[in-house]
């Protein structure tokens, strides 16, 4: 049985795993760190492999190789209900034929904590579902039954905490509501937890740390202000929120900045901001930190402008309005302009060229699938 | 001007006629174990209730009952927990031959029971095995499993696994997640194959008479009897077993029907 189970979270220590399956590799060779307390966020696409690390680290499965350790003692021969971990299921996985109170104290019962109910109950209150602690969980809704599966988790007091996907089930209103609600949860409570989701907005606004995953490896971690920032990655720069890419040969260089030429526009990265210096390079910007003109900027070394485009299609989306703007023989550029009243007032077909500061943008250490020198421009996806 | 409409009366008379047909059988045997008999039960001589009274006075009914329902138990026991591991196992594992096993477990069904019970009792003959009550729960335990598997297998696989897995990550070892977890999501089903193979069970009579020897199972009385006429307490008991499924039937009804009103108010 498991035995150490501590007030405060433990960290969770990952060494080169390696899960293969018949026919594919959903972890190539992971490596990861979680500090204790942290709410860290695993961020990917479905089949990135983010939810098997979740089960690997939850003992529901084995690591074809590699260490997993919890608090600095290796748990990777350890079964499920050995570690001190515990887990908020996508589905809930609440038990059907046991009341909402007795599936909160199956964790406590199983250890043969004293006094299982009360502990269950003041669980129930931590997420305000006391008054229901005699209903099956048949009779709840989505959102009640997310809290007893949290409550359920947490009753325990895991060294570590599993949240797999659990608020994926839930309307947006909910949604947002529930992620106020586990953060706070988190804090008052410190226990580490470990979020797997595929909505990066949830993961920004939810962690202290986020990690990337793509086909089965990490592709950048760090802070949600830093990601944003500075996507090292095509694939970071294009999941995690939306980017203009662009790629092109190097043509330029001084002490602080590199230029590319991107089909003879010269477009300028400060040299901090790049990830590589030389050879093909793409360079990226966010649609919010790019302007469009209706008139032609003044050169500027300060700034980036490609342009003349057309606009071909305005998005309102209620605090901004997207335009695509499409530059012959470039392609498209996306540009967020914010809906504070003095947004600039155009219609579609107007002629404009489209800005960015050199401080905004930032240089990839790949390029885009497939991209050339003579590549038309990356649209990101939402 | 429509005095007669073919539709409207069509499916009324149709239901009403296949009804009766359905149940005439079952409401002779009732009816007739009310007769005052006298050496045979054919004809009708006038309503007594000394045949439910003393339906044991009758040389051999209550015993060949009595090896019935011991039959039907030690069955029922055998091939349930025997086909609930095979159904867990068929849903819950890839392993090698897993469809040939599908396959197989449904051959026993498709099979003319005479042909399961004539090759049965070769077996037993060529092994030497005396023929009586062991013989046939085995047979019994053979047919039934099948129809067991296929229960069960079906709510097995209607069973989310996260919730034996939630069992594992609160800290329940294999077997407590089975007790806690499994074993009672699965209840219904393993009892509705229970109910199953002991009403198999119950009324075999072909594979049976193949493997029973010098014993007699209720069928197999009744079989005997209907030659030298067959006696109102076998009647008796074919009445009262059908009455007791009947409410067994209505029971869970009523309860299900309880429960549902009662789920609905808290909703």
């Amino acid at each position: 049985m498991a035995t150490e189970f501590v007030a405060r979270g433990a960290d969770l220590e990952l060494v080169g795993i390696r899960r293969e399956f018949p026919g594919f590799t959903a972890i190539e060779n992971l490596d990861l760190h979680i500090p204790a307390g942290e709410f860290f966020a695993l961020l990917g696409p479905s089949g990135c492999g983010k939810t098997t690390t979740l089960r690997l680290v939850a003992g529901l499965d084995e690591p074809t190789k590699g260490k997993i350790l919890i608090g600095g003692q290796d748990v990777t021969g350890t079964k499920a209900y050995q570690r001190p971990v515990n887990t908020v299921f996508q589905s809930y996985a609440l038990f059907p034929h046991m009341s909402i109170l007795e599936n909160v104290a199956f964790g406590l019962r199983q250890r043969k904590v004293a006094d299982p109910l009360a502990k269950a109950q003041e669980a129930l209150e931590l997420v305000q579902l006391s008054h229901l602690a005699q209903r099956r969980p048949a009779q709840l809704s989505g959102g009640q039954q997310q809290r007893v599966a949290l409550a359920r988790a947490l009753v325990n007091r895991p060294s570590l905490l599993l949240l797999d996907e659990p608020l994926g089930a839930l309307d947006l209103k909910l949604r947002r509501e529930m992620q106020i609600e586990l953060k706070a949860i988190q804090m008052e409570v410190g226990l580490t937890f470990l979020h797997v989701t595929h909505d990066q907005e949830e993961a920004m606004d939810m962690a202290d740390i986020v990690a990337v995953m793509n086909k089965g490896r990490i592709e950048q971690m760090g802070a949600p202000e830093k990601l944003y920032d500075r996507p090292h990655t095509a694939f970071v720069a294009k999941f995690l929120g939306q980017s203009n890419l662009f790629t092109g040969q190097v043509v330029e260089q001084n002490a602080s900045s590199i230029s590319i030429d991107f089909k003879g526009h010269k477009l300028t990265v400060p040299k901090d901001r790049a990830e590589r210096h030389s050879g093909l390079v793409t360079i990226g910007v966010r649609p919010e930190k790019a302007m469009f003109h209706e008139v032609q900027p003044a050169a500027s070394s300060d700034v980036n402008i490609i342009g003349p485009g057309e606009i071909i299609d305005i998005r309102f989306t209620g605090v901004s309005n997207q335009y695509l703007i499409e530059i012959p023989n470039i392609g498209q550029v996306t540009v967020f302009a914010q809906n504070v009243g003095k947004s600039p007032v155009v219609e579609l077909g107007a002629k404009v060229w489209v800005t960015f500061k050199v401080e905004h943008t930032f240089g990839l250490a790949d390029n885009p699938d497939g991209a050339t020198a003579d590549n038309d421009a990356v649209d990101g996806e939402d | 001007m429509r005095k007669f409409s073919l539709g409207k009366w069509t499916l009324p008379v149709y239901s009403t006629l296949a009804f009766i047909y359905l149940l005439i059988p079952i409401a002779y045997t009732f009816v007739f174990s009310f007769n005052d008999t006298f050496k045979s039960n054919i004809s009708w001589r006038g309503f007594t209730f000394d045949n439910w009274v003393n339906v044991c006075d009758q040389q051999g009914v209550c015993e060949a009952f009595g090896s019935s329902v011991l039959i039907g138990v030690i069955s029922t026991l055998i091939a349930t927990a025997m086909g609930t591991a095979i159904a867990i196992a068929i849903v819950r594992y890839r392993f090698k031959a897993r469809s040939m096993v599908n396959l197989l477990l449904f051959l026993p069904m498709a099979t003319p029971e005479v042909v399961l019970g004539a090759g049965l009792a070769s077996q037993f003959l060529s092994m030497g095995v005396d023929k009586g009550i062991v013989t046939i729960i085995i047979a019994h335990v053979m047919f039934c499993l099948s129809f067991v598997v296929v229960t069960v297998k079906a709510r097995v696989a209607s069973l989310d696994p996260a919730l034996e897995e939630a069992g594992r990550d609160l800290y329940a070892s294999p077997s407590q997640v089975f007790w806690k977890i499994t074993f009672p999501l699965l209840l219904p089903g393993i009892m509705a194959a229970a109910l199953l193979s002991f009403a198999l069970s119950f009324d075999d009579f072909i594979i049976t008479n193949f493997n029973a020897g010098p014993a007699t199972t209720f069928p197999k009385y009744v079989y005997t009897a209907a030659s030298k006429g067959i006696p109102a307490e076998a009647n008796v008991v074919g009445s009262a077993v059908f009455l007791f499924a009947i409410l067994v039937v209505v029971t869970v009804q009523v309860r299900g029907a309880i429960k549902a009103k009662r789920l609905a108010a808290i909703k």
